[in-house]
């Protein structure tokens, strides 16, 4: 594979991983079957790197993150922290939870709403047994952009606005000092002018804090917007990964090209039909093939990989910091 | 911040008593409550056991209502209004505490079978689900009979057959409320199974909570009345010690309706008052507790 | 004629608190054939709007103005004739109401239920009509055996799509009917209503808080604001270069991937929603705009021209908006 864009590639791997993923599957019984909803993921989130989750709804982001956090155990492979395999015991877990943060789509839902603002935040400091509660609460309150902090003290979810809500949940979070933060969908549910604010927040958190995210989202532009580096997800892998401005402007994966086809000002659309993906029928050979419109359209055949594409397993990406597609047909136009 | 917080549970609590308010029926039950449990409650200061006893109360037997004794007499001259009144205590006390033991152990159960879905949910729901099907009525007269008829006996028998029903009710409301994401936020926090339970389903369940004791109490008085008629008994006056003397005695023959009828119309008097309470309390909270679980 | 036309329309909700003023003298009007999009934040008044359209408000809201379909009154229609007027000349498909979906009744005889009601097919004949809607919608005919949990959400999508289109109506009022749909499946569901509305000659009012989605399927926009129309104009031309500062910090929101100027540099708008009981005065915008002018909190707003069939509520627009098209041509 090479790599086109080498400045990008070395300014990534300068950093030290963080948070790893190494061969992840979780699998679930559904409905008698087995549901491979993450079916071998390798990811790295470095320190300070913010990284996007890419992908169409059930294609198993969710669970990646939740898996991540140890909220959902792996059926095999390990998530790693700080070098070492994250132990499921509870005080384990627990220590892990003041390193890792989560940030959930539904702001609405993931507030308590019989709890304050106050009590909602100091939720982790009370967890954890932090001195100064009420200094922490503050604190947070502030760096989540909610200023002064007094106002908001005493209001309950339902007399705060969408992006105030969101912003109370990322104070929650930051109440406990966490080195990386994973937001699922954090601004799905938010109107589009909040949802900049939101954003321009996770960035400044690193830029002061060093703080890393990952970012779950199936919206391209947010990838755009804040992420340095994205993973694009399909039916439970990761098919195509590098440095955002390398993966949008020059998609290699045709999955990821027809992502950006779609997007509203993109001139020639390619809108994958058939069925959704279902995890629990995962096709064979590239797990894509059903729905590929290179190998529909003929040109995996004219490259010669067609037979490839619908019979030979592909293999699983490394989590590796540069450009990389799990394609047969990009590798072998390069 | 702590007067804050107070002018707004006081606001919560007065917007509380408005929806309140509105439930005449609801209204209606808690006049007639405060009024008996102020009775109970003051009994002591006008009369005492004697008024129950036979060999202290030497009025006229089976004396219809009248002047010096409003509601009759019975087989040994007691003025039925007086034993009423000093049964009251009984009653409402045996009512209060196996209503408060039903719940406390329904809500414990309940919890802790929505909350801990695997082996141990299991396990506790198929004792539920046995104890549901058993014969309440005659399990709680083989118990009372096996320990001994006291207060606490009757108590522990009522409360230990009739937490079933608020057992499956808790359950299912902590199953709605584990399903809110506030829950995966609060496990992503580091917080276990204790800091989940006590801080986000109990409150999250309380307001039912409430609303099913009231109901309990009614029918926590009904069976003791029923265990009394059926002749398991604290060795107290009580309500339905009172139904079985007069069934004991024969009042029926002697056409002391009276003796019957009071002791019955305070229990259906009570009975009723709970009920009403307990109905008002669910139709102001539920609402509530719906709007705060969508 | 134009096959829609609202003259100063505002609904006022009554509530214990008092009134909220959701919508407040909004006119527009829409061609037959054409497709009108109305943007907003949340709160701004767009599903007040709609309902509105077909007298689905509750109760407890004061419509006032006048709001002509085919040159009807709507809000001065006898019950019967609105009833007809609903699902035949005009229908709605309901903001999340793909939720909405009765689960324990077959898709088929979902759709088919407002034709039996307003006898446009006969029982045995329904049949053949839900499967020709479902590949309108492009659904297999077998899927009007399943049940609501058995489809995607962009499926499901198609079926409340599909039954807004069962009595043929000449006009489509689509509430935010892409929100919570991923890129593709959103993609899939604006290519089918954008067929539509050319193929069948079906006008469209459609609603949405994404500025591209709408100026990709509609010829025009409105963006709301606090009950307001406080921009109008051609779709692209309102996406590509708005005119009032609202308008813009929504076009900024959505960034166009590949574009420079947007790369971890993501835009918003500060400050919060209106609250509609306790609106600013003059032009409500002014606590959040960013380039608020002294006059702008005692500002009696109109709109404005703004350019050719455009216009905006704002005092930038009414000193500037001439120069700059003519700056332009
Ligand atoms: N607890 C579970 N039991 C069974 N199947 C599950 C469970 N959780 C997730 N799945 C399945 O795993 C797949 C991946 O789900 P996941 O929620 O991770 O998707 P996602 O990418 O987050 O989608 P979305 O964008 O819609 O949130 C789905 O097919 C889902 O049905
Ligand atoms: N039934 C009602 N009673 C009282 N107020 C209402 C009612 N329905 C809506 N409102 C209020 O009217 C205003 C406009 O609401 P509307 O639902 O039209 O907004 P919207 O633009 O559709 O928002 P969204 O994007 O969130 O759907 C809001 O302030 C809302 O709170
Ligand atoms: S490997 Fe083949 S089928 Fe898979 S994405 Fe590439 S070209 Fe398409
Ligand atoms: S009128 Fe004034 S406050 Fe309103 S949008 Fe224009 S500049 Fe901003
Ligand atoms: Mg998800
Ligand atoms: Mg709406």
């Amino acid at each position: 594979m090479t790599e086109t864009q080498a400045p990008a590639e070395e300014v990534t791997t300068a950093r030290r991983t963080l948070l790893e993923a190494r061969d992840l599957h979780v699998e679930f019984a559904s409905r008698g079957r087995r549901a491979r909803a993450v079916d071998g993921v390798n990811l790295a989130v470095g320190e300070g790197e913010i990284v996007a989750l890419v992908g169409e709804s059930g294609c198993g982001k969710t669970t990646l993150a939740r898996t991540l956090l140890g909220l959902e155990k792996p059926t095999s492979g390990t998530v790693r922290y700080g070098g070492e395999p994250l132990r499921y015991a509870s005080r384990a877990l627990k220590d892990y939870r003041r390193q890792v943060q989560l940030v959930l789509q539904d702001p609405m839902g993931s507030l308590n709403p019989r709890q304050t603002v106050y009590e909602a935040v100091a939720e982790g400091p009370r967890i954890h047994g932090l001195p100064d509660e009420a200094d922490v609460v503050n604190n947070a309150l502030a760096r989540a952009g909610l200023r002064p902090p007094e106002r908001f003290l005493l209001r309950y979810p339902h007399e705060l606005s969408g992006g105030q809500r969101q912003r109370v949940v990322i104070a929650g979070a930051l109440a406990l000092d966490p080195k990386v933060l994973i937001a699922d969908e954090p601004v799905a549910s938010l109107d589009a002018s909040v949802r900049g604010e939101i954003l321009a927040l996770m960035l400044r958190l690193r830029d002061e804090l060093g703080l890393s995210a990952l970012v779950v989202t199936h919206d391209l532009g947010l990838a755009w917007n804040i992420a340095d580096r994205v993973a694009v997800m399909y039916l439970g892998r990761i098919v195509e990964s590098g440095p955002v401005e390398q993966v949008l402007t020059a998609p290699r994966h045709p999955y990821t090209q027809a992502l950006l086809s779609v997007l509203p000002e993109s001139p020639e659309r390619v809108v994958l039909t058939g069925e959704p993906p279902d995890p629990t029928r995962i096709p064979g050979g590239c797990r894509f093939h059903a729905r590929c419109q290179v190998l529909a359209s003929g040109k995996a055949a004219e490259a010669g990989v067609d037979a490839r594409c619908r019979g030979e397993l592909l293999e699983i990406l490394p989590a590796s910091a540069g450009a990389q597609a799990a394609c047969y047909y990009a590798d072998a136009t390069g | 911040m702590s007067t804050f917080t107070w002018t707004r549970r006081k606001r919560a609590l007065g917007r509380f008593w408005e929806d309140f308010r509105k439930q005449r029926g609801g209204l209606a039950g808690l006049v007639i409550l405060v009024v008996a449990v102020t009775l109970a409650v003051v009994a002591p200061l006008f009369i005492d056991q004697g008024v129950t006893s036979v060999v202290e109360n030497t009025g006229p037997r089976w004396s219809p209502p009248s002047l010096d004794y409003p509601f009759g007499t019975d087989e040994s001259g007691r003025s039925i209004l007086l034993m009423v009144w000093w049964g009251s205590r009984t009653s409402l006390l045996i009512g209060f505490l196996a209503a408060l033991l039903t719940v406390g152990i329904g809500t414990v159960l309940g919890i802790a079978a929505g909350h801990f879905r695997g082996w141990i949910g299991a396990v506790i729901m198929r004792v539920t689900d046995w104890f549901l099907v058993l014969p309440s009525l005659v399990t709680a007269l083989v118990l009372a009979a096996i320990l001994g008829g006291s207060t606490f006996t009757i108590i522990m028998a009522i409360g230990v057959t009739s937490w079933p029903s608020t057992a499956r009710l808790i359950r299912a409301q902590t199953l709605a409320v584990e399903a809110r994401p506030y829950i995966e936020r609060s496990k992503a926090l580091g917080g276990g199974h204790w800091h989940i339970t006590t801080r986000h389903v109990l409150p999250n369940v309380a307001p039912l909570l409430l609303a099913s004791t009231t109901l309990q109490v009614a029918s926590a008085i009904v069976t003791e009345s029923t265990l009394a008629f059926l002749g398991v008994t604290a060795n107290k006056t009580s309500w339905g010690t009172m139904l079985r003397g007069s069934y004991d005695w024969n009042a029926a023959s002697y056409g002391a309706w009276w003796y019957i009828l009071i002791p019955g119309l305070c229990i259906l008097a009570v009975v009723m008052a709970f009920t009403l309470c307990g109905r008002a309390l669910e139709t102001v909270l539920n609402p509530r507790l719906r709007k705060a679980g969508a | 004629m134009s096959l829609l036309e609202l003259d100063d329309v505002s609904v006022t909700y009554r509530i214990a608190e008092g009134e909220v003023p959701a919508v407040r003298g909004v006119s527009l009007t829409l061609g037959s054939g054409a497709a009108l999009g109305v943007a907003g934040e949340s709160g701004s008044g767009k599903s007040t709007l709609a309902m509105a359209l077909l007298r689905l408000l509750p109760r407890d809201a004061r419509v006032t103005g006048r709001i002509l379909l085919d040159g009807e009154d709507v809000l001065t229609m006898k019950w019967g004739r609105l009833r007809a007027v609903r699902w035949a000349q005009a229908s709605i498909v309901f903001q999340g109401a793909q939720h909405g979906l009765n689960p324990v009744h077959r898709i088929g005889d979902q759709i088919a239920e407002p034709l039996l009601v307003h006898n446009l097919a006969k029982p045995g004949e329904a049949g053949k009509r839900v499967a020709e809607l479902l590949e309108q919608v492009g659904l297999p005919a077998w899927r009007a055996r399943s049940y609501p949990h058995e489809l995607s959400g962009g499926q499901r999508q198609r079926v409340m799509i599909a039954m807004a289109l069962a009595c043929s109506p000449r006009l489509i009022i689509a509430d935010e009917p892409t929100t919570a749909l991923d890129v593709m499946v959103q993609a899939q569901v604006l290519t089918l209503i954008k067929e539509l509305v050319a193929e069948h000659d079906i006008s469209l009012v459609m609603i949405s808080h994404d500025l591209s989605v709408l100026a990709d399927v509609c010829d025009r926009l409105a963006v709301m604001y606090a009950g307001r129309v406080v921009e109008q104009g051609p779709s692209r031309e309102v996406f590509h270069d708005p005119r009032h500062p609202y308008s813009q910090a929504l076009a900024a929101a959505f960034p166009t991937v590949g574009d420079p100027a947007s790369r971890l540099a993501p835009k918003g708008l500060g400050g919060d929603p209106p609250d509609p009981m306790d609106l600013p005065t003059g032009c409500s915008f002014h606590p959040r705009c960013p380039v608020a002018l002294e006059e702008c909190p005692t500002l009696d707003v109109e709109l404005w021209p703004a350019g050719d069939r455009r216009a905006a509520a704002c005092v930038h627009v009414r000193d500037h908006g001439r120069d700059r098209v003519q700056e332009k041509a």
